[in-house]
């Protein structure tokens, strides 16, 4: 008789959208562990064919409700770049505090909401709650602070309405962005105790060598522009993409699998920021990223909510200095030549890079359009993850087995959503003795 | 006695609407306190079984596999609620809907024999009967409490029908189309944002569909008489809500006009 052991996860919980996981275990050995998407196809390429580009970061928002400004962002500079224009000065900074909103709402909810309970061994948040009402309630009130940016500057938390290609509808007041300061300035000791809180959960003991790849910009931790670098060597320009990058359709997924051409699976996210730009980071980020015994390269996936943290501590303070330096601009937009062209944007979601790239007709119609979300590139690497997390646990009993390894995808936050142009976990054992 | 039991499911969908229930920073421990959440897998490993009492649902129906799966959880339900424009109207992914799905498929995908989709995106009710829908591409994060509170209450959710139009009178903000002639979707559209966009200096894009009776040939005059081809009007109305009767007439009739001019 063979050992078969199956997990099976149809349905995993706490992250955004509908992905499965499979993992089979013959007479110990791991025969097969995959990652699935069945989140249904959407196929939002195809139907922005023929919008006109003004519409792309509006539709492209929709792809995803948790970083709708990430899509917004990565789509306007792909057409900015398209038709020879960039956007600086005030404009460019409104967009950079509209980012920090965003990470600060989205790394929060992840932290508190959807992984923290793993830690602490709670179903959910609520369920949480009931022991650690406070620690809850200071994660709510860190992202709403998070939110109250992105709601001022985009006009509403979720698909903000604010955003266009060249800038924006309306530019804030310096008054209504001086309003967020007392939660901002509260959050950023709230953040500096998350850190060290979530610094202190158990971490199982597993590293890869990851290939993290990011954008890098030579002043600043990046939001919206850069370079796109890697720990192995990767050095280049947004518009070169396709060249270093390639994109494979896989039959257990409805996202599309990408891999660095030479090389394989990779890594964006926190955990390659921070390593790929630690040096940008601000000098309290690094001071508490010491305290709490993080290096300037992290290899463990788990302590990723360690990096959020950090992340968040320094899209805090970047808010602060951003609101302190602003001056209302003239105008809310720049003016536009439109014509024919080839756009390429990438910007850091939280969950990573994200690129996008549109072939514009000389009306400024979009011939052609693709999204490369960071949760479909994070796909391989999830999978690589799940069988060093299987081989180091794997004398657990099937229930808490399943539980570290649908821990270990949400180690990547992974947005389902946006991947499936994508969770469910199964965990199979097989003993043939 | 125990708590109504609340279920929240997705189908084809960005999950913004879900989140707009974790969005309710303040008010997320106390709505936790009059329901027991006994299914949110975006939020919750536990899954109780059903029946339940209040069930949320997101997102359209595109696969064999959904439009399956949403009889189950209607005969699970006692009282079903749509959130969000997806769930009412088909979303934007509606927009394929108008299109041939096998060249969509082949657009996206390398290997089309890989999935399943249905030809068109729809809404829930074209599958099962729906005790109430709630607007908004996102929901309005304060319409989503009113709706789980007027459950809980036992009266019908106080969500208004009128027009975006009526938003910004109350708001003080003059009006765009009159002010500087930017096109705007106001005057056919459901309330439910706060007259958002006009605040903002931009016109209303139809987030929160159309709105009982909405004259969209007049308004669409309008638009034209601002300088808005059948082009362009098709592209107004094929939005979030494209799907929904009125806006689908209207985007169907202009595009056989454009086509006519060559536009």
């Amino acid at each position: 008789m063979a050992d078969v052991r199956n997990i099976d996860v149809d349905y995993i919980a706490r992250v955004e959208g509908e992905g499965e996981m499979h993992v089979k275990v013959v007479d110990g050995v791991i025969e097969d562990v995959w990652f699935g998407i069945f989140e249904p196809p959407r196929f939002y390429e195809a139907f922005l064919e023929g919008r006109p580009f003004s519409d792309a970061p509006d539709i492209t928002a929709r792809i995803c409700g948790i970083c709708p400004v990430a899509y917004q962002m990565s789509s306007v500079h792909a057409m900015e770049y398209a038709f020879g224009t960039s956007v600086t000065g005030q404009l460019r900074s409104l967009r950079r505090l509209l980012y920090c909103g965003e990470w600060i709402e989205s790394h929060i909810l992840h932290m508190f909401l959807l992984h923290a309970p793993d830690f602490l061994g709670y179903e959910s948040a609520v369920h949480m709650a009931a022991d650690h009402k406070d620690i809850v309630e200071l994660g709510l009130r860190m992202k709403k602070a998070g939110n109250a940016i992105v709601t001022m500057v985009g006009g509403r938390e979720i698909h903000p309405i604010n955003v266009k290609v060249g800038g924006f509808y309306r530019a804030p007041t310096k008054q209504e962005l001086l309003e967020l300061v007392p939660e901002l300035e509260w959050s950023l000791e709230a953040v500096v105790e998350t850190i060290k809180l979530v610094s202190g959960f158990t971490f199982p003991n597993v590293e890869q060598d990851f290939e993290f790849v990011s954008l890098s910009h030579p002043l600043e931790y990046p939001f919206n522009e850069g370079r796109i670098v890697s720990n192995k060597g990767l050095d280049i320009a947004v518009s070169e993409w396709n060249d270093y990058f390639l994109e494979e359709h896989v039959e257990r997924s409805n996202a599309l699998h990408s891999r660095v051409r030479e090389r394989g699976a990779y890594h964006v996210g926190p955990l390659a920021r921070y390593a790929l730009n630690y040096e940008k980071l601000t000098p309290a980020c690094r001071e508490i990223a010491a305290e709490v015994g993080l290096g300037p390269v992290e290899l463990n996936p788990f302590k990723s909510i360690i990096v959020r943290g950090v992340e968040t501590l320094y899209a805090i303070e970047e808010a602060l200095r951003i609101i302190d330096q602003y001056e209302e601009p003239a105008k809310p937009d720049v003016e536009l030549n439109v014509h024919a062209g080839v756009g390429h944007g990438a910007s850091e979601a939280p969950r990573g890079l994200l690129y996008h790239r549109y072939e514009l007709d000389s009306n400024g119609r979009i011939l052609k359009a693709q999204i490369v979300p960071p949760t479909a590139q994070n796909q391989l690497t999830i999978e690589d993850d799940l069988r060093v997390v299987l081989e180091d646990q794997i004398e657990l009993p099937d229930e808490e087995l399943s539980w570290v390894l649908e821990q270990s995808i949400r180690n990547y936050d992974p947005c389902i959503s946006c991947a499936t142009h994508f969770l469910n976990l199964k965990v199979e054992r097989i003993t043939t003795q | 006695m125990a708590l109504p039991k609340l279920a929240v499911y997705k189908f084809a969908s960005c999950d913004g609407c879900q989140l707009s229930i974790l969005d309710v920073e303040d008010l997320l421990l106390d709505i936790a306190s009059v329901v027991h959440i006994a299914n949110f897998p975006e939020a919750s490993r536990e899954v109780v079984e059903g029946p339940y009492d209040l069930t949320l649902v997101e997102g359209s129906i595109t696969t064999p596999h959904d439009a399956e799966r949403i009889h189950e959880i209607r005969r699970q339900s006692k009282y079903l609620v749509t959130i969000g424009a997806c769930a009412t109207a088909g979303g934007i992914q509606a927009l394929k809907n108008w299109k041939d799905t096998d060249l969509f498929m082949r657009t996206v995908y390398a290997h089309p024999e890989y999935l399943e989709t249905l030809e068109t995106s729809t809404p829930i009710k074209n599958h099962v009967e729906v005790n109430f829908e709630l607007r908004g591409c996102p929901v309005d994060k304060m319409a989503l409490v009113e709706v789980v509170a007027a459950f809980v209450q036992g009266r019908r959710p106080n969500i208004p029908e009128y027009s975006v139009c009526v938003e910004c009178k109350r708001r003080g903000t003059p009006c765009v189309m009159v002010g500087h002639g930017t096109p705007c979707l106001g005057p056919v559209t459901q309330a439910g944002c706060g007259a958002l966009c006009p605040s903002y200096n931009r016109g209303c894009y139809g987030c929160f569909g159309p709105m009982e009776s909405p004259n969209t040939e007049m308004l669409a005059a309008a638009w034209q008489r601002l300088g808005v081809n059948h082009r362009g009007l098709v592209d107004a109305f094929r939005g979030f809500n494209a799907y929904a009767e009125p806006f689908r007439i209207t985007s169907d009739h202009h595009e056989a006009l454009a086509v006519a001019k060559g536009e």
